[in-house]
């Protein structure tokens, strides 16, 4: 499995979160079944972040990769539990 | 949900779009913080102010009601009023802390909310929800009303970008565009909608509470308002007009119907006409009537809601002067047969002239019952006798006093009332609140309590005076008239005599014999009238409990005759919050001196008494510390003739007060160190005492043990030993001691072994009473290397103890049948459980480990059964 370190996810114009998840779907085709994103040095997610990372998932679903999440702090955490989006991905710390 | 299923697919994704944008950013907007949202408040509303005429314009071109210059003020209001109340208030995070009450309240936002706003008041509407939202943290899905879609939109247009533009998640504000009820509908019932807030008619608050949604609502409004005579009637009338013509009448909390008393009732009508204002005689009245209330429902024409005074009375064909602000209309009564005692939006004010205060009053019940239950009063009145009248009959969330209705009840200008605009009605207007709705209508707050512990005390007899010869200090009381209450054995054995040779010469003493048994109230009386008859400043207790339960009871009513003993006896869980509060009022005052003449009950030290009620067939027990004697009086002289048999079942109940007062939940170091003393004192001494009656010493220590065992129970309590030896006792005629010594072993057994129930106690931190035995074996060097072995050790040394003092072993020793006992046993134990003893036990007793118990008591075991027993296997280890 392989893992793309996420950049702060609370930016305006979203170029960062992109670029990392663009990154990340490239490894979508070669994952052998998971592919791991890291959240560690993420503080806070924003509604573009939360939309990149829902399409992402749905990416991934279709080409049945599963996404692991790592790092997840626990504010974030909760943003994407009142989102509905934690059943679309694993969590580790 | 029937209207639900008329929507199309694409307006259902529409609304599923809007949500999950509003979900969103709600959920996004749970990681701000204070200052985040701070700084974004502010922005917008400087925003909205200067925004606020234009906003008030476009609300005047789309609705066509109420007047410009004041819906620009209105803006203003719900901009910089409301920050002005806003700003300082922590909405995110700890949001309050009680430290006195280790408290703390932290807000969770809501989510996401749906909000209708209204006609009348639409921008300003709009703006306030908008910065209550985002200090908040709140999305809002608004749903303006229809005819005020356009203003609506583009006042949160303004706050959104604003928001936006200064850190706040993108989709916190949409707005619903060419919506219909369908759309409400669907929303309202909506899985992701958190909170309704619909400030609207009352066809939408009613939708709104009907979709099973935590819901905020407004109510319809008929305010009344008294102008009663000793009121300013300069400022009054000025106020009123100023209300009522305030954006034409549109805010609900305006005067509806002013009740005047008669003796101003010419000046105040001449006064609104001197102003602006036009009366309507008794034909007008009609005519207005039939033009601006709807004579099939009886409410007002919506065709005239905000319009001004000179319109409605051309299309009613009253001929007006042009600049008239107001219609004012004289009516005789309220309801239906009275078109225009209803609610007005619009400047046409009811009038009524009353003859006195009892019938303005109940004019002003009357027009609040019709229709304008919940929402807003008026009184104008210098008389505070008249305005806590007024407002003790009135039901108005908002009791405006010398002040304008509309602007008053919209707070913050006239008053100190939170700013809003929507006002909360109450059950009477069909809400949930009354508050004036504000920012913490828009949280979810959580309580964070911190474990407290209860104030506990010490509490004990003034003086005590202890060793032989003490009672020597009653030279020291002075007094003038003395009662002795006492009993006949005593009296004989001339231990009165003794008593009365230590009493000052110059004191009048009398003798009061009862009998050697627990008081009833026959027996109280009678003790009382020789009290009253005396006129006794000191009560002198010389006898073992009964004789000083007796006396306290007597003192209570010699000097609160008033006293009610059976509701003094009522049940309590904790002392510090009973229902029923002793007397504090005393029309005698008398000091009550108690010597004790057994060791065992301590009574001489205890807040407690206890006496028969005849008429019911129990025993109630009294408690309050002002029941404790002023002075105490432990002389072992009076002890030294005690029988035998006597001095164990009392040396048992002393030993069983120490244990029972150690292991208490109400346990203090106060207490501990007083009841192991005790516990230490009758292992040594009790069984000398017995022994050898007249041996001083051994009389002293168990006369002190006595005493300091009542000090430790008096302030920690006892337990489930008591309960047991009360219903055991009580039934089948036992000694207190001797019942209290058949259960003693299995009770210790029981109370060290892990709980099936924890008793709540926010005194203790974690299980100890398996320690604190283990503890007092230690005191009494009993040894042992683990808490098991030291509790085990206690166990057999209570045996051994007993066993010595040749006590029965079990209740079968007593002669009582097994198969009496048996049937006993159900009846027992809910007995036991009845009694307040126990509360104070370190395990919550089940009724079935009661019954348990006392099979066990009735089979008695022997030590080494005891160490095989299951309970102890179970014990807790260290």
């Amino acid at each position: 499995m392989t893992t793309t370190a996420i950049p702060e996810l609370f930016a305006v114009d979203g170029e960062l979160v992109s670029e990392a998840l663009r990154a990340a779907e490239k490894q979508l085709d070669g994952a052998d079944g998971e592919v791991a994103l890291d959240f560690s040095s993420v503080r806070r997610i924003g509604p573009s972040g939360l939309k990149a990372l829902e399409a992402f998932a749905a990416k991934a679903d279709e080409k049945a990769v599963k996404v692991v999440l790592c790092g997840v702090n626990v504010s974030v955490y909760k943003v994407l539990k009142l989102a509905k989006v934690t059943q679309r991905f694993s969590f580790v710390a | 949900m029937t209207e639900v299923a008329n929507l199309s697919e694409e307006r259902i994704a529409y609304l599923e779009g809007m949500v999950h944008q509003a979900k969103t950013a709600a959920a996004v907007f749970t990681q701000y913080t204070q200052e985040d949202v701070d700084r974004i408040v502010k922005p917008m509303v400087l925003a909205g102010l200067e925004q606020a005429q234009h906003l008030a314009r476009l609300a005047i071109e789309e609705t066509k009601i109420g007047v410009l210059e004041d819906k620009a003020i209105k803006n203003m209001v719900a901009t910089e009023f409301v920050y002005n109340y806003v700003k300082d208030k922590r909405t995110v995070g700890v949001i309050r802390e009680y430290p006195e009450r280790n408290l703390v309240e932290v807000a969770e936002p809501i989510g996401v909310i749906f909000s209708l706003t209204p006609i009348t008041n639409p921008t300003s509407t709009v703006l306030f929800k908008c910065i209550m939202a985002i200090k908040t943290r709140n999305a809002v899905i608004f749903s303006p009303h229809p005819s005020a879609g356009r203003c609506c939109f583009e006042a949160m247009k303004i706050m959104y970008e604003t928001a936006v533009k200064h850190g706040a998640p993108e989709g916190v504000f949409t707005c619903l565009e060419g919506h219909n009820l369908q759309d409400n509908a669907y929303l309202m019932r909506h899985k992701d909608v958190g909170l309704i807030d619909a400030t609207g008619g009352p066809g939408a608050v009613k939708a709104a509470y009907s979709s099973g949604k935590p819901a905020l609502g407004v109510g319809p409004g008929n305010t009344p308002v008294y102008l009663e005579k000793t009121a300013d009637l300069n400022m009054a009338v000025v106020d009123i007009i100023t209300s009522k013509t305030f954006d034409n009448g549109t805010i609900c909390a305006s005067e509806q119907t002013v009740v005047i008393d008669d003796e101003i009732y010419d000046r105040v009508l001449k006064k609104f006409e001197d102003l602006g204002a036009h009366i309507c005689n008794e034909k007008e009245v009609e005519l207005a009537g039939r033009t601006v209330i709807d004579p099939e429902t009886g409410y007002m024409q919506p065709q005239a809601v905000g319009q001004k005074a000179t319109r409605i009375a051309r299309f009613a064909g009253i001929p007006v002067k042009p600049k008239t602000k107001l219609l004012i209309a004289p009516i005789q009564g309220v309801g239906r047969e009275y078109p225009l005692s209803v609610e007005k939006l619009f400047p046409v004010l009811a009038v009524y002239r009353a003859k006195s205060v009892d019938e303005a009053l109940k004019v002003c019940v009357d027009v609040n019952h019709a229709g304008g239950l919940g929402h807003t009063a008026v009184v104008f009145s210098k008389n505070d006798e008249v305005i806590r009248k007024f407002s003790e009959v009135i039901n108005a969330g908002r009791i405006i006093v010398n002040s304008p209705g509309s602007i008053g009840a919209l707070g913050g200008v006239y008053n100190d009332m939170v700013p809003t605009f929507s006002f909360g009605c109450g059950t009477g207007g069909g809400n949930s609140t009354t508050d004036n709705v504000n920012v913490y209508h828009y949280l979810n707050i959580k309580r964070v309590a911190r474990r407290t512990q209860a104030h506990m005390w010490f509490r004990v007899p003034n003086q005590i005076y202890f060793n032989m010869n003490a009672v020597e200090n009653l030279r020291s009381f002075a007094s003038r008239s003395t009662v002795i209450i006492t009993n006949p054995a005593l009296e004989q054995i001339g231990h009165v005599d003794i008593v009365r040779r230590c009493i000052p010469p110059e004191t009048q003493v009398r003798v009061t014999v009862i009998p050697d048994a627990e008081p009833d109230a026959k027996i109280v009386g009678q003790g009382v009238e020789a009290l009253n008859f005396y006129k006794a400043d000191q009560i002198i207790a010389l006898g073992g409990g009964s004789v000083i339960d007796a006396a306290k009871i007597m003192k209570l009513k010699y000097e609160s005759p008033e006293a009610d003993l059976e509701e003094l006896a009522a049940p309590f869980l904790d002392l510090r919050k009973r229902v029923v509060q002793y007397p504090t009022e005393k029309v005698n005052r008398a000091r009550l001196i108690a010597i004790s003449t057994t060791s065992g009950t301590g009574s001489e030290v205890t807040p407690f008494a206890v006496m028969t009620d005849k008429a019911r067939g129990l025993k109630v027990t009294l408690a309050d510390y002002s029941l404790t004697p002023d002075v105490a009086i432990v002389d072992p002289q009076f002890v030294l003739s005690m029988p035998k048999g006597l001095t164990v079942d009392t040396g048992i109940d002393c030993l069983t007060h120490a244990l029972e007062a150690g292991v208490s939940v109400f346990a203090s170091p106060y207490t501990d160190s007083n009841a192991v003393q005790a516990v230490r004192l009758v292992f040594k001494y009790l069984p000398i005492a017995y022994e050898n009656p007249r041996d001083e010493e051994a009389r002293t220590m168990m006369h002190n043990a006595a005493c300091i065992a009542a000090i430790a129970f008096s302030n920690a309590s006892v337990g489930v030993n008591h309960a047991l030896a009360h219903a055991f006792g009580a039934r089948f005629g036992v000694a207190h001691g001797r019942a209290n010594a058949l259960m003693l072993p299995h009770v210790i057994a029981y109370n060290a072994t892990v709980p099936t129930k924890f008793m709540p106690s926010p005194n203790q931190r974690g299980y100890v009473a398996h320690k604190k035995y283990a503890m007092m074996a230690d005191l009494l060097g009993l040894g042992g290397n683990t808490v098991e072995d030291k509790v085990k050790k206690l166990v057999t040394a209570v045996e051994q103890l007993l066993d010595q003092l040749g006590v029965p072993r079990s209740i079968a020793d007593l002669g009582i049948a097994k198969d009496e006992f048996e049937q006993a046993i159900p009846d027992l134990a809910k007995t036991a459980f009845d009694d307040p003893s126990w509360r104070s036990n370190p395990r919550m007793p089940l009724l079935s480990e009661l019954a348990e118990l006392l099979r066990q008591a009735y089979q008695g075991r022997s030590p080494a059964k005891v160490a095989q027993t299951k309970a102890v296997e179970e014990m807790v280890r260290v």
